[in-house]
């Protein structure tokens, strides 16, 4: 057996469906004012905190589940999740990582996350989230000695309530759609990100992100502020382990990018996508929105989606200051049962923005995958471009690929392109590359990964390596 | 509403002779549309052009009871010049003149079709409206092997007798094996302020040809919807174009069914539009079986605040392999105020299918100015020799050389 079926063999199967076990500390189940007052006081917040969830659980209780999208799920009853779920050795928050409980650095060393710095052979500096708390926060004392702030969102709470206070809520606010709405409410960690002005973040920043306790939504809330001239790149990776039940994941993602700012925000979604049969799996619901506040800035979002069993989100971009720049790249991937209903919103409101979407879909076995975007120039974005070009590949006549872009143009001065393509992969390209010498499956990596290409290259370097090896082993099976 | 609706409606059951059957349905279709009203913005498909707001903004109180016992005089001057032609002459929703003066008499049928409502796939409420108040439906049915000498033009005429009327028109056709038809819709309004909700029904059998060309270039202050259905057996191809331009509404419908092989479906149109109105065209090609192929280009030019939507939808069923989709919509936005709004979709469950969709929308080119203006012409004249260029690529889409004329003459392109 040759090295790369080795490799494969060893990463069929999903490997990252163990679950810890590890005594927990929960809320009470169930979504009520209580569980609300309860997390906030387990966070030990300041009342306007509560105030903002409260407001928004009034906001959530008026508001129903959407139901437009494409695809349907079986009803989620919103009073059988447990809110809130930590290791009961986070409680008091240890000091430094020789405190913190073995079980959960050997959690993290089996999914390749080490959290020891000296463990690292590259600089990347990662916040990690194990159910509802932020574990442990890596490098944190050579990004504050450049005022960098990385820390999760319940210590900025505390420690920087006025730029919490300022930015929460100012992208997404507590009013908007239902699983923001939630999340608003009911949000219990995640990351929090300010790069001061002129400062180039020396290395990437990392969550990732990790679903353990059954029963169990994860509302995470990452906030990143990107002040004048500054530079950030962000990394996220999620896991979780493999359960029958659907889990749900609805997480907010808030990032302000002020003038001469730039933030590169990169996603791989590697949830648990459920069993062949369709069984099980994390409905991946996630908000995420960038906004472009100051002129020449800059938000870039690139997403690599393998997992979940539904993925149902949006990146978006507002493109408020003059000659900002809007960036979507993704990659998303069905396979089995997955089902993914994903793409971007770029809303031109500044003068000379431009945006940029390129989106490949792949959809395999009895998948289904659609790509909904919206490109929205407004009549005072003068000067404004777009361009769009959104690929399918279908494996297989069981899956399906959509393609829904709303296109609106109300600036006659502005220039939209948009195209799409719905395709196989033809023989020929088969057949070429098997004459050479390549089996099957591995001609259709290879195929695909070109295909991808454009996508990838957006990654950071070890990403776009994980990425690469992701993109070929949820397609395993599925040719032949 | 609902009480107008009513009273409308009882008038114009009282001087049909319809079977308590047909009674029954009509009131059935009239209580869905009392329920369901005018399409609104929260429905996808209206999402861009809500009728119901347009009419209210627009005409205010409709009424739907038009008194057609007596018979309207036809103006022969609306005809066209120059091309011999079928007529069938409809006055303020009135049919006064069906003439197939050049065809054999005994290859065309024209059937009274007034007692049966088939149901057509198209969930809309003004289907139901058009139901409740249709009073004569005509069949056209052209015989196996027979190919119409001379086109059909049908004249939708409207005149001032008429104000703040809903005018509900429904007709069919079917073309059997082997037959083809040219058709003409040529619409004359004078009248202002009025609604007018036309349904098509085309039943294209195998080889059958059908070319259908809906010419709205008269100035008017009218809302108009028009919706075809058109089903295609083995091999048959149907060819649309639409002209969207006179009219202050308009809203047009295509949903063509590819049910069996070889089925083709051509889909063109131009929006050439100024003065505040607004247009839509709304596609649908379904792709239901293999070896089907549809092809769709529009292409638009907006002046003075007016707003063009296409809505363009490819589906491929699983069984449809060697599916050959595309579609492509272009935009110039001449003045600042107009806006271009299009949503091309694909739904897609078969792999070996080739499917694209491209839709651009932008400025005249500055470049392109210069360079006709460096060559002598004033920034008039290129303006005007890049627009006609532009609309020039669809009206040559025409598969008739005679029509293809024609068009161009009425839109004033030059070759």
């Amino acid at each position: 057996m040759d090295n790369r079926q080795k490799e494969i063999n060893n990463l069929k199967d999903y490997k990252y469906g163990f679950s810890t076990d590890i005594e927990n500390i929960q809320a009470p189940k169930g979504l009520n004012e209580d569980v609300i007052k309860f997390i906030s006081n387990i966070k030990k917040e300041p009342a306007w905190m509560l105030e903002f969830r409260l407001k928004a659980f009034e906001r959530f209780k008026v508001l129903k589940e959407p139901d437009w999208q494409k695809p349907k799920f079986p009803k989620i009853d919103y009073q059988d999740l447990y809110y809130y779920s930590a290791p009961k050795s986070m409680k008091d928050k240890p000091k430094s990582l020789d405190e913190l409980d073995p079980k959960l650095l050997e959690t993290y060393k089996k999914l390749g996350i080490p959290l020891q710095e000296q463990a690292r052979l590259n600089g990347i500096a990662v916040d990690a989230v194990f159910d509802s708390v932020s574990v442990a926060t890596t490098f944190k004392d050579e990004l504050t000695k450049l005022g960098i702030i990385f820390c999760p969102i319940s210590e900025a709470i505390q420690n920087h309530p006025e730029l919490v206070k300022k930015y929460l809520g100012s992208v997404i606010p507590t009013s908007d759609h239902f699983f923001a709405t939630l999340n608003s409410a009911v949000f219990t960690d995640g990351s929090f990100v300010y790069i001061p002005e002129g400062v180039r973040c020396p290395m990437e920043l990392s969550t990732y992100f990790r679903i353990n306790a059954s029963n169990t939504g994860q509302f995470e809330r990452t906030l990143i502020i990107a002040d004048k001239g500054s530079y950030v790149s962000y990394l996220e990776g999620c896991t979780a382990p493999m359960r029958d039940e659907n889990q749900l994941h609805a997480a907010n993602v808030e990032l302000i990018a002020l003038d001469d700012a730039e933030i590169k925000y990169s996603t791989v979604q590697n949830w648990y996508p459920g069993d062949q049969d369709g069984k099980g799996g994390i409905y991946n619901f996630v908000t995420k929105r960038g906004l472009c506040k100051g002129k020449n800035s800059k938000i870039s979002w690139t997403q690599v989606e393998t997992g979940s069993a539904i993925t149902w989100k949006y990146p978006s971009c507002i493109l408020k200051g003059d000659n900002s720049v809007g960036e979507f790249y993704s990659i998303a991937i069905t396979n089995n049962h997955q089902k993914a209903d994903t793409g971007t919103k770029m809303i031109h409101l500044g003068k000379n923005t431009k945006s940029k979407i390129i989106s490949k879909g792949i959809s395999a076995g009895c998948s289904d995958m659609t790509y909904r975007g919206l490109v929205d120039i407004s009549s005072k974005a003068k000067n404004s471009t777009n361009y769009t070009q959104c690929d399918s590949l279908l494996m297989g006549n069981k899956c399906g690929a959509h393609t829904v872009p709303y296109i609106k143009n109300k600036n006659s001065e502005s220039n939209i392109a948009h195209e799409a393509t719905t395709s196989k992969i033809s023989e020929e390209q088969l057949h070429y590359c098997q004459q050479r010498g390549l089996n099957p499956e591995e001609a259709v990596g290879l195929i695909v990964n070109g295909f991808c290409k454009e996508v990838l290259q957006q990654l950071p370097m070890e990403f776009a390596v994980e990425a690469q090896k992701l993109v070929g082993i949820s397609l395993e099976g599925s040719v032949g | 509403m609902k009480e107008q609706l009513q009273k409308d409606f009882d008038n114009s059951i009282k001087n049909l002779s319809l079977s308590q059957k047909d009674i029954e349905i009509k009131k059935f279709c009239l209580e869905n549309f009392i329920d369901k009203g005018f399409p609104n913005r929260k429905e996808e498909d209206w999402k861009f052009s809500d009728l119901s707001q347009i009419i209210k903004n627009n005409i205010g109180e409709l009424s739907f009871y038009n008194d057609q016992t007596s018979t309207n005089k036809v103006d022969t001057s609306v005809f066209v010049d120059g091309l011999e032609h079928n007529k069938v002459v409809f006055i303020n929703g009135r049919i006064e003149k069906i003439d197939f003066e050049y065809e054999k008499k005994d290859q065309i049928e024209i059937i009274d079709q007034s007692e049966t409502i088939n149901e057509l796939q198209n969930s809309n409420s003004l289907f139901d409206l058009n139901n409740a108040f249709t009073n004569k439906c005509f069949k056209i049915l052209v015989k196996k092997g027979y190919q119409l000498v001379k086109p059909l033009i049908i004249y939708h005429t409207t005149n001032s007798k008429i104000w703040s009327k809903n005018i509900n028109l429904r007709l069919n056709f079917e073309l059997d094996k082997d037959s083809s038809l040219r058709l003409i819709d040529l619409f004359n309004d004078t009248s202002e302020k009025n609604f007018l909700n036309i349904f098509y029904n085309f039943e294209l059998k195998e080889n059958a040809v059908l070319k259908n060309y809906k010419v709205d270039k008269i100035e008017n202050k009218n809302i108009k919807y028009s919706f075809n259905n058109i089903d295609q057996d083995k091999n048959s191809i149907s060819e649309t174009f639409i002209l969207s331009s006179g009219s202050n509404f308009s809203k047009n419908e295509i949903n063509c069914n590819l049910n069996e092989v070889y089925a083709s479906a051509f889909v063109n149109g131009i929006f050439s539009l100024n003065n505040h109105k607004h247009h839509e065209i709304r596609s649908i090609v379904n792709h239901l079986t293999e070896n089907t192929k549809s092809y769709q280009l529009i292409k638009s030019v907006l002046d003075e605040s007016s707003k063009a939507v296409y809505q363009g939808k490819i589906f491929v069923n699983s069984d449809a392999q060697k599916t050959d989709g595309y579609q492509l919509s272009k935009a110039i936005l001449l003045n600042k105020e107009s806006e271009f709004n299009v949503k091309p979709e694909l739904e897609i469950y078969a792999d070996d299918v080739k499917c694209s969709h491209g839709s651009a929308s932008g400025s005249l080119s500055e470049d392109s100015i210069f360079y006709l203006m460096s060559r002598g012409l004033n920034y008039q004249q290129s303006r005007e020799l890049l627009i006609n260029g532009f609309l020039l690529d669809v009206v040559e889409k025409i598969t008739d050389s005679e029509i293809k004329n024609l068009i161009k003459n009425m839109i004033g392109i030059k070759e």
